[in-house]
């Protein structure tokens, strides 16, 4: 599967292209700036007959955003008309911050978080020895989302999500998040 | 836990990870649980630090490890569940079992003040960093070959929580250095919690034929190459393994010890990850212990019933609630 859409419209009717367009929409619950299409959790959509099904993938295992997106979607499809509607989690392959979009990263950049690097293998997250780290190894392409510098270094590994780790920046001393690449 | 997540299906055309795999087999629930304990069991004492931590940024980080080794938790519990007959909730499991009937390793329930509780309830950062940095070594290792294994529901979960190990290993990892290479009593904290911990350790090698049917790789693999291929690996790309066919499940007949041959495999994987580290971190490797827990047969310390008391207490005063 292409990491840049993991959403199939082709094969869906019209009518069905507008539903998922509609939750596609939806803030995420977490960083309301960015829609659940941006980020990349909304898999897919299904119908059978008057049912629908719409798959959605967790960021992360424990997210406790995910029982709200699954709420959220009922309800955008219950105001749309749509009765018989089921929300199905799906694991495989797991989500990546790949999957979020470039207008996705744009609007984290602009509401002040750092968003994730192009790729996600696990080479990205192993650990470095000193003298790896302190030659700026740790992100790279990182930038200060207000000033752009990329002299930033690691608060620590873990911020206010499960998904973001909190940075600084040495050149404007701001603190600040970063989508973690996963 | 509020609301069961659904059935992670398997889905052959979907799945990168699964390019034309035959994944016949379907782990017992007996071995799921290990891994859905441990995963429960490690999130309540690292959640013991919520609000009691040495910095803010690691009463947050500590938060975030423990609620992501609580969704693992609540994944595997859920899936083992639905193997049972008849049919447990995640919460049945979690809630209403009592403490033989858990799979987790001892190492994991021993509390937060270490083996001889010098420091009291306050808990010990040294202490939970070992653990914490022994543990997640060890489940890259585990996570990886799941991924690889013959049980498509257990590749599924595998392949999301090892990127979350991932991160909880370069925590801990960067910490056991701090800390290790720190002040001097920072360092003899560490060697002295390390030296309290290590021999817990001997029981995640300790393993049957069930490990051996789900964490074997590739019968041949796992006895010749294990060695080139793990060695200075950190995060193998599950893709670089040879697809396990069903062979490992009957051990070949010229694999005269498939249960050492595997042991040492995943030993050679968590050793290849700790030693550069531990060397950084100037701290030494204890002598060997002839320990050996039976957390996972359900034979627990007295630990673990005080644990289990404070995290069921609700649910069991108050059965059905929903909140």
């Amino acid at each position: 599967m292409s990491s840049d859409a993991p959403v199939a419209h082709s094969t869906l009717a019209a009518v069905d292209t507008a539903l998922l367009e509609a939750v596609c929409a939806i803030p995420d619950p977490e960083i309301p700036v960015i829609t659940l299409g941006d980020l990349g959790v909304v898999r897919g959509l299904s119908r059978r007959d008057a049912h629908v099904e719409v798959q959605i993938t967790p960021t992360y295992c424990g997210c406790p955003a995910t029982e709200m997106i699954r709420s959220e979607v009922l309800q955008t499809l219950h105001a749309l008309g749509e009765t018989s509607a089921q929300v199905r989690i799906v694991l495989s392959p797991a989500w990546s911050s790949t999957w979020i979009s470039e207008d996705g990263r744009q609007k984290l950049r602009a509401y002040g978080i750092a968003p994730p690097g192009p790729s996600c293998g696990g080479t990205s997250i192993r650990w470095m020895d000193r003298r790896a780290r302190s030659a700026g190894h740790d992100e790279s392409g990182l930038r200060c989302p207000r000033c752009d510098s990329g002299e930033v270094e690691r608060l620590s590994e873990f911020g206010s999500t499960p998904c973001k780790a909190l940075y600084r920046c040495l050149a404007c001393r701001e603190p600040f998040d970063f989508f973690k690449t996963l | 836990m509020l609301q069961e997540t659904d059935p992670p299906t398997p889905q052959p055309t979907t799945g990168p990870e699964t390019p034309g795999a035959v994944r016949a087999a379907t782990a017992p629930p007996e071995f799921v649980l290990r891994w859905a304990d441990n995963a429960l069991i490690h999130s309540q004492r690292l959640g013991e630090w919520t609000g009691h931590g040495p910095v803010l940024e690691e009463d947050i980080a500590l938060a975030n490890i423990a609620l992501d080794h609580l969704g693992q938790a609540r994944m595997l519990l859920s899936h083992a569940g639905r193997l049972m007959d008849p049919p447990q909730t995640e919460d049945d499991l979690a809630y209403f079992r009592d403490a033989a009937a858990f799979r987790n390793f001892t190492a994991l329930e021993l509390p937060n003040s270490g083996v001889h509780a010098a420091r009291g309830a306050q808990g010990d950062y040294a202490f939970t960093i070992v653990r914490h940095a022994l543990y997640s070594a060890y489940m890259l290792a585990v996570w990886e070959r799941l991924l690889a294994g013959p049980d498509a529901n257990l590749a599924q979960i595998a392949g999301k929580a090892i990127k979350e190990t991932r991160y909880h290993w370069r925590h801990a990892s960067d910490w056991l250095v701090k800390l290790g290479d720190g002040t001097e009593p920072s360092h003899q904290r560490m060697q002295m919690a390390l030296e309290q911990f290590m021999p817990y350790t001997n029981e995640w090698f300790a393993l049957d034929a069930l490990d051996l049917a789900f964490l074997s790789r590739h019968v041949t693999s796992d006895c010749r190459a294990h060695s080139a291929r793990s060695a200075g690996d950190a995060a193998p790309d599950h893709a670089h393994f040879s697809r396990p066919d069903q062979s490992h499940i009957a051990p070949a007949a010229d694999s005269r010890q498939p249960l050492e041959a595997l042991a040492g495999g995943l030993r050679a994987q968590w050793l290849a990850l700790l030693e550069p580290v531990l060397a950084e971190s100037t701290l030494t490797w204890p002598s060997p212990s002839a320990l050996l827990t039976c957390g996972r047969y359900g034979r627990h310390g007295e630990h673990l019933s005080v644990l289990l008391a404070e995290l069921q207490s609700v649910a069991r005063a108050h059965p059905g609630a929903q909140w």
